[in-house]
């Protein structure tokens, strides 16, 4: 089996520290540490899980700036075979569409260059990046290549006869679905957990480099990369001022505790 | 003038949910606004209640509801809903569509948006019409500042939640954007509309290939908490420092008859289940009494609470950004402050 496994570096907007914004109110990323965003790790691991039980061959794919390969080299770590870095400034800036366009034209070239028509290929994401939540880049990338796509994956149960079957989260509840290869799983955060490093592989990768694709070996449509294929703009960015309210403020003391319920019982 | 245009998401038993109705009251009044026609469609397997379902609807003041009733679309499965709304959103060329951040509207919303070409923003917290003006790059590369009127006006939190982004698609129709559960407010329309009922047949929107995954089982629970719809909540952030800590919130919204509730930051640590989270990725409430305890107050936080009657926040930190927004400010730890209020709502004090 040809897995892909789509990795996004993220500031980590977990631990935004005081100096996360600048003094205009823009966002200070070099203020923020960059990490493995957490569900494409989930992701990762039943990638991982696949390999052990099926055999299969596990490719990193990320799309950013140069310093993303970070992302490539912990997947390589945990056990992943190889890695691609898709990083060119004419891709920055763009919205989830964009992003979508130049990661499935990637997975294409990947298909292609490798021979990789057939049905054993799957796709393996994060259901969301922690730095816009969105959730719509995975399906995004189905759409573009064509695929069904199944979200918010808990664990891949068994892939066989070329069918894989997923137990997925759904509001209030599970279920679980069968859905044919080629196709795309978004995996959700209530995955299990991934694996650590492997210190052998630590060793024999510490300064392993990786392929990187640009625009043109992408065989990128100009309109459709970058913030030339993004059709959402922020208009707007401000800090929140909230309307300061008229507040009490009180202390642990018996007597202040005593007022507030008084008051508790008085609205209720 | 092109409508605005809202997907219907059902439930079992043939229940529309919340989050759509809520999205009708909003699609009304941006229609409304904006001189247009308020459209919505639903998919699903109705067994006959069809006429039921368009009455609800109705009530909402959808002007023209599209009808897919086939059993081949409840469950919910991706491919024949996307191919449907897609072929249907072509035809009816909106300008804008609104779609529930729930776990369906998440999985739909993007893939229709990405065979569209068109921009979708999640997680929305507020929607507005407005005109602005915008530089942008003509076909020849050049900057030109143009005008844009009647625009969707996409505001959400962002990165965070340290800034408040607003997001415009000026370009690409239709404006897609999803909201959560419980953020914007059903009210069922006091205008009478003429309501125009199409009936399609689903073979015309998907072929077979649609129909390759299969839904082998589900379990669906109801609701553990009615957070949304509390008249009391005591959530529980980051300073609340542990499970155990958790405890003894349960304990005073048992006093209380009140619901339990928590930040992402507590929800992250394990502390408590991910349902009960309350913010712009998770439910938003509008109690009586909000008691915020150990939450600092994060953007995205704030934006699932505000509307709350009285806030009561409890915290060691006299600073924490929530004392802004906050009505009642204990200064004091959780470990010592909680116990004696139940003490007092018990009368033991």
């Amino acid at each position: 089996m040809n897995i892909i496994v789509l990795a996004k570096q993220v500031p980590d907007t977990h631990n935004v520290g005081p100096d996360a914004m600048t003094a205009e109110g823009t966002v200070n990323r070099g203020a923020l540490p960059a990490v493995f965003n957490p569900e494409d790790l989930n992701a990762l691991e039943q990638a991982l899980r696949l390999k052990e039980r099926y055999g299969a061959s596990i490719t990193m794919l990320t799309m950013g700036l140069p310093k993303a390969a970070d992302v490539l080299r912990e997947g390589v770590f945990r056990g992943a075979d190889e890695g691609i870095l898709l990083t060119d400034r004419a891709l920055g800036g763009a919205d989830t569409l964009a992003t979508s366009y130049s990661l499935s034209q990637a997975i294409r070239k990947i298909r292609s260059d490798r021979g990789l028509s057939g049905e054993d290929f799957l796709i393996l994401c994060g259901r969301q990046a922690i730095d816009g939540d969105t959730a719509q880049v995975g399906p995004q990338v189905a759409e573009k290549l064509g695929l069904p796509q199944v979200t918010y994956v808990e664990e891949v149960l068994s892939v066989e006869d070329g069918v894989a079957r997923v137990r997925r989260h759904i509001d209030g509840g599970v279920e679980t679905v069968e859905c044919p290869l080629p196709c795309l799983l978004t995996v959700n955060g209530s995955a299990a957990t991934c694996r650590s490093r492997n210190v052998k592989r630590v060793m024999a990768n510490k300064h392993r480099e990786f392929t990187q694709w640009g625009a043109a070996d992408i065989a990128a449509d100009p309109a459709q990369i970058g913030k030339a294929g993004s059709p959402t703009n922020v208009k707007a960015v401000r800090n929140i001022v909230f309307k300061a309210k008229e507040s009490k403020t009180l202390t642990a003391s018996d007597e202040d505790i005593k007022t507030l319920v008084n008051e508790l019982r008085r609205v209720l | 003038m092109n409508s605005v245009f809202v997907y219907i998401e059902m439930g079992d038993g043939c229940k529309v949910a919340d989050v759509s109705l809520e999205l009708l009251t909003k699609g009304r009044q941006l229609a409304d606004e904006l001189g247009t026609k308020l459209e919505c469609a639903c998919l699903g397997d109705f067994a006959g209640q069809t006429e039921t379902l368009v009455a609800e609807l109705r009530r909402y003041g959808t002007d023209r509801i599209h009808v897919f009733d086939d059993k081949r679309l409840f469950p919910y499965t991706t491919l024949p809903h996307s191919s449907a709304m897609v072929r249907l959103l072509r035809e009816e060329k909106p300008q804008i569509c609104l779609l529930g951040a729930t776990v369906i509207g998440r999985d739909l919303g993007p893939r229709v948006s990405s065979a569209l070409g068109s921009g979708l923003t999640a997680d929305c917290t507020q929607l507005e019409i407005s005109d602005f003006d915008m530089k942008v790059k003509n076909r020849d590369g050049v900057v030109e500042e143009r005008h844009y009127e009647n625009q969707l006006m996409q505001i959400r939190p962002a990165f965070g939640g340290s800034i408040i982004a607003t997001i415009v698609n000026p370009e690409h129709r239709p404006q897609m954007a999803t909201v959560r559960d419980g953020v914007m407010r059903k009210e069922e329309c006091d205008t009478i509309h003429d309501t125009e009922v199409i009936s399609h047949d689903i073979d015309d929107y998907t072929d077979a290939s649609d129909y390759v995954v299969k839904v082998l089982e589900r379990h669906v629970r109801a609701a553990r908490h009615n957070l949304k719809g509390a008249n009391i909540v005591v959530a529980g952030g980051y300073g609340v420092g542990s499970k155990e800590g958790f405890d003894l919130l349960y304990d005073l919204a048992k006093e209380l008859h009140a619901e339990v509730g928590a930040s992402r930051a507590a929800v992250d640590a394990g502390w408590i289940d991910h349902d009960r989270q309350i913010g712009q990725t998770g439910v938003t409430v509008r109690p009586k009494v909000y008691i915020a305890c150990g939450v600092s107050g994060a953007i995205q936080h704030i934006a699932g609470m505000k509307d709350a009657g009285i806030i009561i926040s409890i915290n060691s930190d006299p600073d924490a950004p929530i004392g802004q927004i906050a009505d009642y400010n204990i200064v004091g730890t959780i470990e010592e402050v909680v116990p004696k209020i139940i003490k007092n709502l018990k009368g033991t004090m």
